[in-house]
């Protein structure tokens, strides 16, 4: 809403020294945001009154160019000009060197067309009043020549551009917002709507609420014999320019105008195209009405209509209809102030995407005590302006509810703010805001004002109250909440994978979790795999990613082309997050009313109705994981990396991962390995097929890893097993053994650990070989054995049978030969 | 050599006379003080105190003496012996100082050599900002409350006293699952945890939520269609609109500083009544650049004040949707926005600097405790 301070002064006598940011910081903080304050006018000078005294064409132009003689009240002065609106006597605006325009522009004598143009007339869209540059500002005759045209005009003025929030309707007009000025400043409020109506005898027009629970009320007026095509007052077109309304016509101004200045849509019929009465009603299935745009909209059964005998006219409180249309050569009109329900209007708005000046008001609630008061005041300003003739004739008919009495207990807004406010302060404050307050023992019977529907109950009034007050004046305290527990665990271990992972090199990534259906192909995976994106959006960001991951790692390889195509080579990313999975088995979640505990099965059913969401981490690396350095060479990453990655994330919260070969998109089916905590599958890491990697722009042989968070912390010890800690010597034994080739190191590991049973205190893989020397499909695997005894030190004979039983167990289960 | 039997002949043991004594002493003086190195007061070391040194030797001798004579001469000998020893340990002391001093000097490095063999990893600000900002809270004794991002239109409207006609239930502003009247969406705000928070634990309850949250919005400077927040709630009864100022005062001072504080400001919102934003005092210029005449300030553009978030004491039908009675409890409930606070820390002119994954940019703000 946008609210030039002159209006705002026609209901609030301001004390002249009063400025106008004082205004809007006292507005702001009574809830009113005034997120600018346009000051217009300014940076205009020596543009004065001038009256045209001849005019001729400079020929052999392309476009119409005059050459134009001027009387500035004291001499004579010749210009150019390119506009053709205005004659012989008119009176202009005449930017007389050396001049100043909005925004700086310097106007000075200077040659053009043949002439020196000794200056310029300027346009409404020059001064910076209007938007017309159409032709130039014709000025009203009686203006004294030679006088400044900014204090002629009365141009300078200060615009408060206010924030309405959805609660407070009222406050789209300038009688909202005066009375908030007013109250703030203790001063008093001269009411725009406090306009003497004529008693309606239902004689003005014939009007039929059909959908009372649409419209309580509908005010019609009729006036006749009137001057459609007059243009409005140029006082009006200013203070509508400056509104950020375009001045169009009479007819249409004048209920701008009176919408402004109260805040109550109004809309004109003409008269002479209307059949029969004017019928409130819900729209006829399959109905249609062409509207004011020359859209033709198909009507649903929700919209309130206004119709007449040809069927629908106009969409209730949002937008008339092309048939009923005012034109210049309408004479008599019908005129509508109407109240129409909020939710209503919203719908049909919504629904025909067909967002109005009234809508928006009609949805954020009207004065439903205004409508008679501004049809009588737009009647006055039409019969005053366009020469028509009004009448006392008035319909209304009125189907609106009886006010609403909220009791109050006087102690709740002091209760509620923390600082007591006495019982007087309570109804000085609500009498403010327009409530009528009666004061009984112990609480007080409020019915608010008809501008403010969004009061229903206590807490309502008790937020009026605590602005009005002041928040600034609230003090400022701390509750003492009951002793907490901390984090929980699982945001513990969360916050210990992150710390991990970042300490082994890993940056964080946070990717909108948003893919398209190919991202599933491009990871190879089965249209059987759950990873395919089953939740689809209805209306997503873009067309382009409307479903929402299953895995995290397209986000992470789009992030990693990103760094990698930025010059960062050797990267390593990981993300934490959840991934949604559409349920089989979902059934659309439960209807249930706001206000009101679901029953258990009710809640239920709503996390029934979402999709599976559960938790994943994952990671990418590329480039060298060791850089080159006067160490030595670079060390590319590797499968290695991306398991080990897992690992240490695992190892720190305690978990201990067996590594399997596996096959399984989107990895490379010979670096792949599945990674398991007991028997639960942990997830999947290796290196990237090179099709994946191709598919995703990312580098060759790019390596990853994604696991379940859930089933980590799941599998995360609550208590980490004591170790025996043995103060005897250790004895240490090397084992190689050949196996064949294609025999997982795993394996041997596994068998070597339980055939040396529990004297093993660690095993450790020190040496991989294969050549010559071994055989051909043979590999040779050295380990270290650490072994121990709880209660003395091992003789040889003891670490010797160790070894032996080692060796037989591996022997056993993968054929492994002591070397 | 004479034989233990030999007659007395002070004659025949040269080797233990004075003079003898006191050349051998010099001798080996002179050998301790010419040895350089560590090698050559090994040899005059064994030259001269060793097994064959002319000391040794006339030491043999004390036992061919009589007893008379065996005192005196060996009074001599020993003290040559221990004066020879002393002056040795003393030549070796400064030797084996001087080789320490030169090997440790040949063994030093160049300590600017960078050690730079993996590149440096980093977590996202945004999350070490969540967990600081829980911190806090979890101080004073609140626990910190999750749940799902896909979640059921009424807890995300309905419960929040968010009417079926609010346009923010609109496609423009939620995304909807499909299909788009199924009553599941993407949650617009971390409210719907509060809700969950309340359902699950009843009154009294404090908990603060931070987490992901989803508008239908095009990513552009200042945009992004995920952004995160951090939301408060706290039920118990006889909370005040003073205890929200004073809490927030408190988390204002934890994120930014000793002396920021924030202003409260009416506004709108369908969950709470009264409803205020949330303005914070800047923390640079802590408002003096609002003076006439005082230096710009970049990070509140000279206006004192940073929009910082919403609040508002909880409304009623709210608490009556989690089952708690509004006649014993009152609650206040905050949501601040992590990327405008991050942004806001470090001067950040592009939100999608925090969406993009840049490496760069998280290794250098993700250093934060």
């Amino acid at each position: 809403m946008r609210v030039p301070m002159s209006w705002l002064r026609d209901y609030v006598d301001l004390p002249s020294d009063i400025a106008s940011r004082e205004v809007a910081d006292r507005l702001t903080m009574a809830g009113l945001q005034v997120e600018r304050v346009d000051v217009v006018g300014a940076g205009i000078s020596g543009v004065v009154v001038a009256q045209v005294v001849a005019f001729e064409a400079v020929e052999g132009q392309k476009k119409p160019i005059r050459w134009v003689t001027l009387n500035d009240g004291s001499e004579e002065r010749q210009v150019i000009c390119g506009a053709t609106n205005f004659d012989v006597g008119d009176v202009i605006a005449y930017a007389r060197p050396p001049a100043t325009l909005p925004g700086g522009f310097e106007i000075t004598a200077r040659k053009t067309y043949g002439h020196i143009s000794d200056g310029m007339i300027c346009s409404g869209r020059e001064l910076g009043i209007s938007d017309d540059h159409a032709g130039i500002l014709v000025l009203p005759s009686d203006l004294t020549l030679g006088s400044d045209v900014v204090a002629a005009l009365d141009l300078r003025d200060e615009v408060l551009d206010i924030a309405i929030n959805p609660d407070r309707g009222y406050a789209l007009s300038v009688r909202g917002v005066a009375r908030e000025v007013a109250t703030s400043y203790s001063l008093p409020f001269r009411d725009p709507a406090d306009v003497e109506v004529p008693t309606a005898d239902g004689s003005a027009y014939d009007v039929r609420i059909l959908a009372p629970e649409g419209c309580s009320r509908y005010v019609a007026r009729t006036l006749s014999g009137l001057r459609a095509g007059a243009a409005s007052p140029s006082w009006m077109q200013r203070r509508l320019t400056m509104a950020g309304m375009r001045p169009i016509s009479l007819m249409v101004d004048v209920t701008n105008y009176v919408m402004l200045a109260t805040g109550q849509p109004l809309h004109a019929f003409d008269r002479a195209k209307l059949a029969g009465p004017i019928v409130v009603r819900w729209a006829a299935a399959g109905e249609t009405l062409r509207t004011l745009d020359d859209v033709d909209r198909a009507l649903d059964p929700t919209d309130l209509v206004i119709a007449d005998d040809s069927g629908p006219i106009a969409l209730a409180g949002v937008m008339g209809g092309a048939a009923t249309e005012i034109t210049d050569t309408t004479t008599d009109v019908v005129l509508e102030a109407a109240s129409f329900d909020a939710v209503s209007v919203a719908y049909t708005a919504r629904r025909h995407r067909l967002g109005s000046e009234a809508s928006r008001r009609f949805e954020r609630g009207v004065d439903n005590d205004l409508a008679a008061a501004a049809a009588q005041l737009a009647l006055s300003l039409m019969a005053e302006l366009g020469g028509g003739t009004s009448t006392d004739a008035a319909t209304d008919v009125d189907r609106r509810p009886a006010a609403p009495t909220i009791v109050l207990d006087p102690e709740l807004p002091g209760r509620i703010a923390g600082v007591p406010y006495p019982s007087t302060t309570v109804e000085r404050r609500l009498a403010d805001i327009g409530c009528s307050v009666t004061a009984a023992p112990g609480r007080l019977e409020v019915t608010p004002p008809s501008w403010r529907p969004d009061l229903k109950i206590p807490v309502d009034l008790v937020e009026e109250v605590i602005r009005l007050e002041g928040y600034d004046k609230l003090p400022s305290t701390i509750p003492k909440a009951p002793a907490g527990r901390g984090l929980t665990r699982p945001q513990r271990l969360r916050r210990m994978i992150g710390r991990t992972l970042a300490a082994a090199g890993y940056v964080e990534v946070l990717s909108a979790p948003f893919v398209d259906l190919d991202s599933a192909r491009r990871l190879m995976v089965d249209a059987s795999d759950p990873r395919v994106p089953s939740v689809r959006l209805a209306n997503p960001v873009s067309e382009e990613e409307p479903y929402l991951r299953t895995t995290l790692l397209p986000g992470l390889l789009a992030a990693l082309a990103r760094n990698v195509g930025r010059g960062m080579v050797d990267v390593a990313l990981f993300e934490a997050g959840p991934v949604f999975r559409a349920r089989a088995e979902a059934l659309p979640p439960p209807s249930l009313p706001a206000g009101q505990r679901p029953a258990a099965a009710d809640l239920a059913a709503l996390d029934n109705a979402l999709p599976e969401q559960p938790g994943r981490i994952a990671g990418v690396l590329t480039g060298a994981r060791v850089l080159a350095g006067w160490w030595g060479p670079a060390r590319s990453a590797s499968w290695a990396d991306a398991i080990e990655g897992v690992r240490e994330l695992a190892r720190e919260v305690g978990v201990e991962v067996t590594v399997t070969a596996d096959t399984h998109a989107p990895f490379h089916p010979g670096r792949c390995a599945a990674l398991h905590v007991g028997s639960a599958l942990l997830g999947h890491a290796g290196e990237l097929h090179p099709r994946v990697t191709e598919a995703f722009g990312v580098p060759a042989r790019t390596v990853g890893f994604e696991i379940s968070s859930d089933v980590l912390i799941a599998a995360a010890p609550e208590v980490a097993p004591t170790p025996v800690v043995s103060a005897y010597p250790p004895a240490t034994i090397d084992i190689a053994v050949v196996v064949d080739a294609a025999v997982p190191s795993a394996a041997v590991s596994d068998a070597l650990r339980d055939g040396a049973g529990k004297l093993l205190e660690a095993i450790r893989l020190f040496d991989v070989y294969e050549g010559g020397q071994v055989g051909d499909g043979k590999k040779s695997l050295a380990f270290t054995l650490r072994l121990r005894a709880p209660d003395r030190t091992l003789t040889a004979e003891e670490a010797a049978g160790v070894r032996e039983s080692a060796v037989a167990e591996a022997q056993r289960r993968v054929g492994a030969i002591l070397r | 050599m004479s034989a233990p039997n030999d007659p007395y002949d002070p004659k025949e043991v040269a080797a233990l006379s004075t003079d003898e004594l006191a050349a051998a002493q010099r001798a080996a003086l002179a050998a301790f003080e010419a040895a350089t190195d560590l090698d050559q007061l090994a040899a005059a070391h064994s030259a001269h105190l060793g097994n064959k040194a002319p000391v040794a030797l006339a030491r043999r001798e004390l036992g061919a003496l009589p007893p008379q004579a065996r005192a005196d001469a060996g009074r001599r000998v020993n003290e040559v012996l221990t004066a020879l020893t002393a002056s040795y340990e003393a030549a070796r002391t400064g030797l084996e100082a001087a080789r320490d001093e030169r090997v440790l000097i040949e063994e030093a490095v160049d300590v600017t050599l960078p050690w730079d063999m993996t590149p440096p990893g980093g977590r996202h600000p945004l999350t070490l900002v969540q967990e600081r900002t829980s911190d806090v809270f979890v101080a004073m004794g609140w626990e910190v409350a999750e749940g799902p991002e896909v979640e059921a239109e009424w807890l995300n409207f309905d419960a929040l006293n968010i009417p079926r006609s609010h346009s923010a239930r609109e496609a423009q502003d939620t995304l909807w699952l499909d299909p788009p009247d199924g009553g599941v969406l993407l949650r617009t705000h971390t409210s719907p945890v509060q809700l969950r928070a309340l359902l699950a634990r009843g009154a009294p309850c404090y908990v603060v939520v931070p987490g992901r949250v989803y508008r239908q919005e095009a990513l552009d400077a200042t945009h992004s269609p995920v952004f995160h927040q951090l939301e408060g709630l706290a039920v118990d009864e006889g909370l005040t609109m003073a205890d929200l100022r004073g809490t927030l005062d408190l988390f204002a001072e934890s994120m930014f500083g000793a002396g920021v504080r924030t202003r409260l400001r009416p506004d709108h919102y369908p969950f709470t009544e009264p409803s205020a934003d949330v303005d914070l005092l800047c923390w640079v210029c802590h408002g003096s650049s609002t003076e006439p005449g005082a230096e710009f300030c970049r990070t509140c553009r000279s206006e004192g004040w940073i929009e910082w978030g919403g609040s508002g004491m909880v409304h009623p039908v709210v608490l009556q949707s989690a089952g708690v009675d509004p006649d014993r409890y009152t609650g206040y409930a905050f949501g601040i926005g992590m990327e405008r606070t991050l942004m806001s820390r470090h001067d950040l002119a592009d939100i999608r600097d925090l969406v993009e994954g840049d490496v760069r940019v998280t290794t250098a703000l993700g250093r934060e405790a």
